[in-house]
Formats: structure tokens, C-alpha cells, sequence
């Protein structure tokens, strides 16, 4: 460890950094040739230079602390009123020039002729949001029961982290194979086995498959999370009255963990509504009021990639898609509140 | 249930396969270390060094930036500083921008970038995009892991005569450093992958940025750039950035795992 | 040596809630210094929270309510615009399960004398060498002091407190049950300890083991429901108690 106490290292490293940010300003004006780097250089070099004749006691120490703390979480609410005043702001103009049920309920997208009716996206995100969800949530929470309950230890100790690594994979990689995996296998498989002949793969279904997948390990890993926080004895006590596993499982795991198991499905649902790429990579981009699963489509934040690049030129598209991006926040903001309120009555009824 | 293991197991391995037999065999020397150049879309020669370099210019200053803005709030919203309806009201605010989608986070880039009449992109833009998206991810999950140290040890602090602060930096930090390890890595881990909030903000470039008001290219982005080509020499390319993306992940992880384990050594149970 | 019957500390009508439920009730009690006071009573009846009273610990929970006085060295520590970090400095406190910081052994004992003293490496470590010795942990850890201290048996680690506890020279240490988490050799060491210690320091021990305060107590104050049912020193309490309550706590009859 370094020799110095705390003022020493403090001072040490003011006297560092000062030397420092000298040799910088120095620097960025002479290689560089940079006049704003040279001031914000010579502006520390000052600063800490005043910081070496103060000398700065426990006491203010600790006050500067904490107010600093306390203004940059300030600052954190106030982004996040920022976000939606400016979300806001933007859409203003989008909802001056055509009104808000004519842009909920109307089905036509065409921004090239002034018309932004989402209709058919919302209907389109809600389906494959809903068909995701359908195939993810069931299969996962199974799969997390196994893993927490039945598996055997190695099989456990290798698949967490597995999921855990997934769950980081990145969305554009989930897309890629999606494109190169799921698109032929629906055109050439399950389309025409449903007896719809003309798919092109890229459909409502395609993107429902792939943003379950998705969702598997954030769903698993958080239920595993909640399923291992269950104390032990209540397993045991369950156990002990003569309860099968399967009965423990059923009346003290999911009763326990319910809280937990909510949460997890709030946030995988969060995750595929709000899917951006991977979604936009198979969907087919369409804006479309969907006739069949195996067709084409268009959900709110795939809309936004596939259409941000006109922006330049139509400027409403641009008010259009902050509407949009308003819309997504809207949603997103709902569910959190919803899924906080059910949390803390769960929580209260039952509490271990 | 054992079904369902299988099909979550199968179809991620499925996933994971896929990347790695067509990106594994399109990857060389070549393109992992040449700049791309103006034929690289087109099937030509070049390679994604720059997309490399670009992500890292973008995840990494980000990281460091939601990184001290992160412990800051993260240390702050402990009830010794600030009352606890209080605190929780900012995690609730907070966990609601972690699931706010990072394309959300673009638009909102997007949209000043508009107001002060920019175009194309810039690094500058796709850094705020990300802090902004990696904040709520590392804030929430050091909060999450301070939240874990015993209030008998900040006791002991206290006894000791410490200040708040230094109870704070100085053993809580220290306590709670496995957690924010991998909080940062989780949060780097989602900067560094997330394509939509770069799509809108940061543009596209053959060459290295080298100020902040430049165009970059990016690996995610260029996975959609390459996807979205005719030909099958190119497309091949996405999937050599993808698993080149999949190894950066696989590596944070391997990070995480190494970093936590051996700063959990002073850990006190 | 002072005055053995010099106070050290003293509380004054001192009442204590926690989320409006009374936890302490009028409290008027004097410590003498340079002595080893025992607090004792059955177990939730407020000793916990009277000696954390002492170094202003109790505020840093929620929805507590003090009033009363608390008087050290002649200085009401409760009046405003005082500065608590330094209260605290002058008493140590012992938890009942041992919180050695997350950092290395040496690290441990140097924590107090880098935030409140200027010392360099040399002292520093001088100082780190001498505390331990006091405690008797200097043989057994000199080979290791940069290994974690969560490295050390439980004892050990409650030396490791007392020994950090001391570093930074308070005139208190307050112990809280020290010994229930650790084996019958090393309570007996930190027992010991604690005797050893009341020359230097005044030393308050809360205990709910009778016999413990019985070999170590100078001074006994016995607590039931959040009352000082009887004070004195340790001779007349246990041979000649005067309250009936404590009468039957003695003879096991209540607990």
C-alpha cells in the first residue's frame, strides 16, 4: 500500500493530476492545435491548483461528497423527465397535424404521402409480443423448475452460466441466425404445414420465434434467482408434512417465488415489445394489417429502424417516429408501475 | 419439463452453433485487422477493424461515464444518505429506463441531434446514446449488491469515527466491489451489443474516428450493413463480425467470472 | 491513575423509541471511567440500544426517537452541532458478530489512524504492530498482515476489532455480547482481554450470561423492560441486591 495517509494521497494526487492536465493543455495546443481542449486542461490545472492551497478537511470532505452525490442523482431524475418532456416535444408537431385517434386507429403508413396511421403496427406488435410470450413463458419457468429442483448438481453448475452468457448475447446476433436459420425453415416448414403456401419467411411468426429465444434466459435466470432465495426450511417444511416434490413445487416454490417469477416475466415482456434489430431483420417490414402469421409485418421499434434513414427528408417522419419512441416509453412506463404495484402486494401478503 | 430444457438448451446451442460454424471460417487475419474499405459492402477486400475500434470507442467511454455517474447514485440512494420512500421512488425511475428500449434511447439522440441540426451521426452522440442506455443497468446493479452489505459492518465504520463519504468509499465500496464489477461488465456487455441506439445516432465510416463530431462504424451496426447485402461473399462477413461479437461477449463473461471471484477475497460474510 | 469513581459517562431522563415503540424508559445511569461495566438483562430489553446510545449509532436506523440527555466527559454528546464522527471516535465498539472491514489484517487496524491521524508509513506501522500486540493476535498474524481478514477464525477476527477498536485511542469501548458468537477459548481470551483493558479504557459490557458479568463486572447495571431496575457496583449488586426483580433474576426465577 502506498506510505501516504488520506490528505497525503489526496494532495499526492491533486499535485499528479495537476502536472498532469499541464502537460496536457501544453500539448493540445501545440500538437494538436485544439483551443478547446487547451482551456478545459488549463481550467482542471487551475482548479486543482486552488485545490492545493485549500486545505480540504474531513469535514468538507465529506459535505462536497455527498452533495456531489446527491446532484448527480438529481440530475438522473431530471433526465428522466428530460426523456419524456423531450419525447414529448418532438411529437408535438406529428399531433398538431393529425389527431391522435386518426393515428392510433388509422391502418395507412404512408410517409412519403403524409399519411402515419399505426394501427396496423400496434396490431402487429401486440400479436408478436403475445405469440412470443406464449411460447416463452411456459417453457421457460419449466425449464427454470427443472433446473432449480430436479437437475442434478453438474448438470445445474453448467447450464447457469451458459444462460447467464446468453442472456449478454447481442440482439443483432439473435437476428442473424434468425435470418439465416428460422427465415427458410418457416418459408419451407411450418408455413405450408399450416397450409399457407405463398410465406416468405420473413412474418409476425418468424419474429415471435426468435424474440421467445430471446427471452428464454432473462426469464430463466431471474426465476432461478427468485427460486434460490427461498429459505430452505420452508422447502424442508413443506417436505416434512408429506408433501410430494412436485406438490412442494406447485404450493410453496411458485407461491413463494411469485413475486420473482412476475418480475422476470415483466421484464422479458419489456425486452421482446421493445425488440428493435432482431425484430427488423425478420419481420419483412410491412405495414400491414396481418392476414396471416406467416406474413409480413411491422411492430413500433422495428418501425422506427427501417424508417429513421428518410428522416432528413420528410421532417414530420422524424415527429412521427419520437411519437413512436413516446409510444414505447408509455408502454414500457405502464408495465414497470403495474408490475411494481402487484410486486408490493405480493410482497406484503407474503413475506419470508 | 425436461422437454422444455431441451428446447431452450437445443435452440440456444442452435444459435450459438450457427454464429460460430459460418463466422469461424469466414474470420482471417486479414479482416480482423484492415480497415474496411470502399469495396467491403461490395464483396471486396477490406476487413472490420474499424468497426472494432469503433465499439470499443463508443462502449468504453460510456461505460466509464455510467460507471461514475452509477456508483455516485448507487452509494447516494443508501438510506445513510437519503430517505428511503425517496430512494426507492429513484429505483423505480430507474428500473423503468432499464426497460425502456435502447431504441428509445436513439430516438431521443436523434431528436436533439435534429434540433441542433446535425446529420449523418457522430461518436460523440452513439457515447451519450449508450451511457444513457448503460446507466440504469449499472446503477440498479450495484444498488442491488450494496443493498447486500450487512448494516452491522457500516456500524463498525461508524464506530471508527468515519464520515458518511468515507463509509461509503471506503468499506462499502470495497464490500460491495464483486457486484460492481459486474455491474459495469453487464452494463459494457449491453453497450457494446446494442445495435438500435447506434443505428440512429452514430452514422457509418470506412476509416477510425478521430473526433468526437465524426462517423464510425460499429460491430452491430455493420452486421445489419453487411446482412442487408445481395451477395452471399458479404453476407458471409455479418457472420464473421457476429461471432467476433460473440467472442467479446463470451469474454466479458469469462472477465466477470475471474474479476468477481478474486475481489470477493476481502468479502466479509 | 484518576479517580476510579470519576464519571465517564451519564445519562439524563433518557428515553429512546423505535418506531413509537418505547424501547427505553427514563434512563438515568452513570459509568464510571476506567472501569469495566456490565449491562445486563434479559435479551430485548434494551441493552443493545442503550449502548449504541453512547456513540450516537442508534440515528443512523429508522424511526428512532431520542430525548434525554447523554453527558461525556462533562459534554452533552445529543445537543445539536457537535460533530459526530468525532463522538464516535472516542468510543470503540465491539460487535457481537465480528465485522473485521473488507480489506487486509494490517489495513484493518490502519483504517482509524489513516482517517484521523497524519502518520507516516513507519508509525503506521509501528502503531498497527503495537495494537495487535495488545491483543495478543501479533504472533499469530505478523507472517500474513496483507491477507484478507475474512481469512481469520471468528475469535480471531474479534480480536481484530478490538485491536482496530484501540487504534484510534478512545477513552470508551463498548462491547455488545462480544463472546456469544465465539467458542469457550476464545471468549475466554477476549474476557481477558477486556480485563486487561479497563486500565486503559472505560469498557461496557453488555452481556445476558449472569456468570460473565459476575468474573469481569466492576460495575453492574441491570435493565428489564427498558428500565434501570438496579445499579452498583458489582460486589454489592450480586451479594446484596436491594430490588426484588433483581433478587429473582439472580435466582433464575425470571429471565
Amino acid at each position: 500500500m502506498s506510505p501516504s495517509t488520506l490528505n497525503d494521497l489526496f494532495k499526492n494526487k491533486v499535485v499528479l493530476g495537476g502536472i498532469v492536465s499541464l502537460l496536457l493543455s501544453i500539448l493540445s495546443l501545440f500538437v494538436l492545435n485544439n483551443l478547446v481542449f487547451f482551456v478545459v486542461f488549463l481550467v482542471i490545472f487551475i482548479i486543482l491548483l486552488l485545490f492545493n492551497f485549500i486545505k480540504i478537511t474531513r469535514k468538507l470532505y465529506d459535505t462536497l461528497g455527498s452533495r456531489l452525490m446527491l446532484f448527480v442523482t438529481a440530475s438522473i431524475i431530471f433526465l428522466f423527465f428530460l426523456l419524456l418532456i423531450i419525447l414529448i416535444q418532438g411529437s408535438l408537431r406529428i399531433l398538431s397535424e393529425e389527431s391522435l385517434p386518426s393515428l392510433l386507429f388509422s391502418s395507412t403508413w404512408k410517409p412519403f404521402s403524409g399519411e402515419f396511421g399505426l394501427f396496423a403496427v400496434i396490431i402487429d406488435t401486440l400479436i408478436v409480443t403475445a405469440i412470443s410470450m406464449l411460447i416463452a413463458v411456459p417453457i421457460s419457468l419449466l425449464s427454470a423448475i427443472y433446473i432449480a429442483e430436479y437437475a442434478p448438481k453438474k448438470f445445474k453448475n453448467i447450464v447457469r452460466p451458459f444462460i447467464d452468457v446468453l442472456a449478454g448475447v447481442p440482439s443483432v446476433v439473435f437476428g442473424l441466425c434468425a435470418l439465416l436459420v428460422f427465415v427458410p425453415i418457416v418459408r419451407d416448414d411450418i408455413a405450408p404445414f399450416f397450409g399457407s403456401n405463398i410465406s416468405s419467411g420473413f412474418s409476425l411468426f418468424t419474429a415471435a420465434l426468435i424474440l421467445a429465444i430471446m427471452v428464454f434466459p432473462i426469464i430463466i435466470s431471474l426465476c432461478l434467482e427468485s427460486f434460490n432465495s427461498i429459505p430452505i426450511a420452508l422447502k424442508e417444511a413443506s417436505l416434512s408434512v408429506g408433501a410430494t416434490k412436485w406438490e412442494t413445487v406447485k404450493k410453496v416454490i411458485f407461491r413463494a417465488s411469485g413475486p420473482g417469477i412476475l418480475a422476470a416475466i415483466f421484464l422479458g415482456f419489456g425486452r421482446a415489445f421493445g425488440e428493435t434489430i432482431a425484430v427488423s431483420m425478420v419481420i419483412g417490414n410491412q405495414e400491414l394489417i396481418p392476414s396471416s402469421l406467416f406474413g409480413p409485418g411491422q411492430t413500433l421499434a422495428s418501425l422506427i429502424a427501417s424508417n429513421y434513414t428518410e428522416v432528413s427528408s420528410i421532417p414530420i417522419l422524424a415527429s412521427a417516429l419520437i411519437f413512436v419512441a413516446l409510444l414505447l416509453f408509455i408502454v414500457v412506463l405502464i408495465f414497470n408501475l403495474l408490475g411494481y404495484l402487484v410486486l408490493r402486494r405480493a410482497s406484503k401478503r407474503w413475506k419470508y | 419439463m425436461l422437454a422444455s430444457v431441451f428446447i431452450v438448451m437445443g435452440s440456444l446451442i442452435l444459435i450459438v452453433g450457427v454464429i460460430v460454424f459460418n463466422g469461424a471460417p469466414s474470420l482471417s487475419l486479414q479482416i480482423l485487422t484492415q480497415t474496411s474499405e470502399g469495396g467491403f459492402y461490395l464483396g471486396a477486400g477490406g476487413g472490420f477493424l474499424n468497426a472494432i475500434v469503433g465499439s470499443l470507442l463508443l462502449a468504453l467511454p460510456a461505460t466509464g461515464l455510467a460507471f461514475i455517474i452509477g456508483i455516485a447514485i448507487a452509494l447516494y440512494l443508501q438510506k445513510d444518505f437519503l430517505n428511503p420512500s425517496i430512494a426507492n421512488f429513484i429505483r423505480i425511475c430507474l428500473d423503468i429506463l432499464w426497460g425502456v428500449p435502447s431504441v428509445v434511447y436513439g430516438v431521443f439522440c436523434l431528436t436533439i441531434m435534429i434540433a441542433i441540426g446535425m446529420t449523418g451521426g457522430s461518436v460523440l452522440f452513439g457515447i451519450i446514446a449508450l451511457t444513457l442506455l448503460e446507466i440504469p443497468i449499472i446503477t440498479r446493479s450495484i444498488d442491488e449488491s450494496i443493498k447486500m452489505v450487512p448494516a452491522g459492518l457500516k456500524e463498525t465504520a461508524y464506530s471508527l469515527g468515519s464520515t458518511k463519504v468515507e463509509t461509503a468509499m471506503k468499506v462499502v465500496r470495497r464490500q460491495a466491489m464483486p457486484g460492481i464489477i459486474a455491474g459495469v461488465l453487464l452494463g459494457f456487455g449491453r453497450g457494446i451489443g446494442d445495435a438500435a441506439s447506434i443505428l440512429l445516432t452514430v452514422g457509418d465510416s470506412n476509416y477510425f474516428p478521430t473526433s468526437l463530431s465524426d462517423q464510425t462504424a460499429a460491430l452491430p451496426t455493420m452486421i445489419l450493413n453487411l446482412v442487408s447485402m445481395p451477395d452471399q461473399v458479404v453476407q458471409n462477413k455479418a457472420y464473421a463480425v457476429a461471432f467476433v461479437l460473440l467472442m467479446i461477449v463470451l469474454l466479458i463473461s469469462i472477465i466477470t467470472r475471474y474479476l468477481t471471484k478474486k475481489s470477493s477475497k476481502h468479502i466479509i460474510k | 491513575m484518576e479517580n476510579p469513581k470519576t464519571i465517564q459517562i451519564e445519562t439524563k431522563a433518557l428515553n429512546v423509541a423505535i418506531h413509537n415503540n418505547q424501547v427505553l424508559k427514563n434512563i438515568d445511569i452513570q459509568i464510571p471511567a476506567k472501569q469495566l461495566t456490565a449491562i445486563i438483562g434479559p435479551s430485548g430489553c434494551g441493552k443493545t440500544t442503550l449502548l449504541k446510545s453512547f456513540n450516537r449509532l442508534l440515528e443512523i436506523q429508522d424511526g428512532i426517537k431520542i430525548e434525554g440527555e447523554i453527558v461525556v466527559d462533562g459534554i452533552n454528546i445529543m445537543s445539536s452541532g457537535l460533530n459526530v464522527p468525532d463522538i464516535r471516535k472516542k468510543m470503540g465498539l465491539i460487535s457481537q458478530k465480528p465485522y473485521p472491514l473488507p480489506m487486509s489484517i494490517f489495513e484493518n487496524v490502519a483504517y482509524g489512524l489513516r482517517i484521523h491521524h497524519d502518520k507516516n508509513q513507519k508509525e503506521l506501522a509501528e502503531a498497527v504492530q503495537n495494537c495487535l500486540q495488545e491483543v495478543g493476535l501479533w504472533s499469530e498474524v505478523k507472517d500474513r498482515l496483507h491477507d484478507p481478514a475474512s481469512r481469520l477464525s471468528v475469535g480471531q477476527q474479534q480480536r481484530l476489532c478490538l485491536a482496530r477498536a484501540i487504534a484510534v485511542q478512545p477513552e470508551v469501548i463498548l462491547c455488545d455480547e462480544p463472546t456469544s458468537a465465539l467458542d469457550p477459548i476464545a471468549a475466554q481470551q477476549i474476557e481477558k482481554l477486556l480485563l486487561k483493558l479497563k486500565k486503559d479504557f472505560t469498557v461496557i459490557l453488555v452481556t445476558h450470561t449472569l456468570r460473565q458479568a459476575k468474573r469481569v463486572a466492576d460495575h453492574v447495571i441491570f435493565l428489564y423492560f427498558g428500565k434501570v431496575v438496579e445499579q452498583g457496583t458489582a460486589a454489592e449488586f450480586f451479594n446484596n441486591p436491594k430490588n426484588p426483580e433483581t433478587k429473582a433474576y439472580l435466582a433464575g426465577e425470571i429471565s
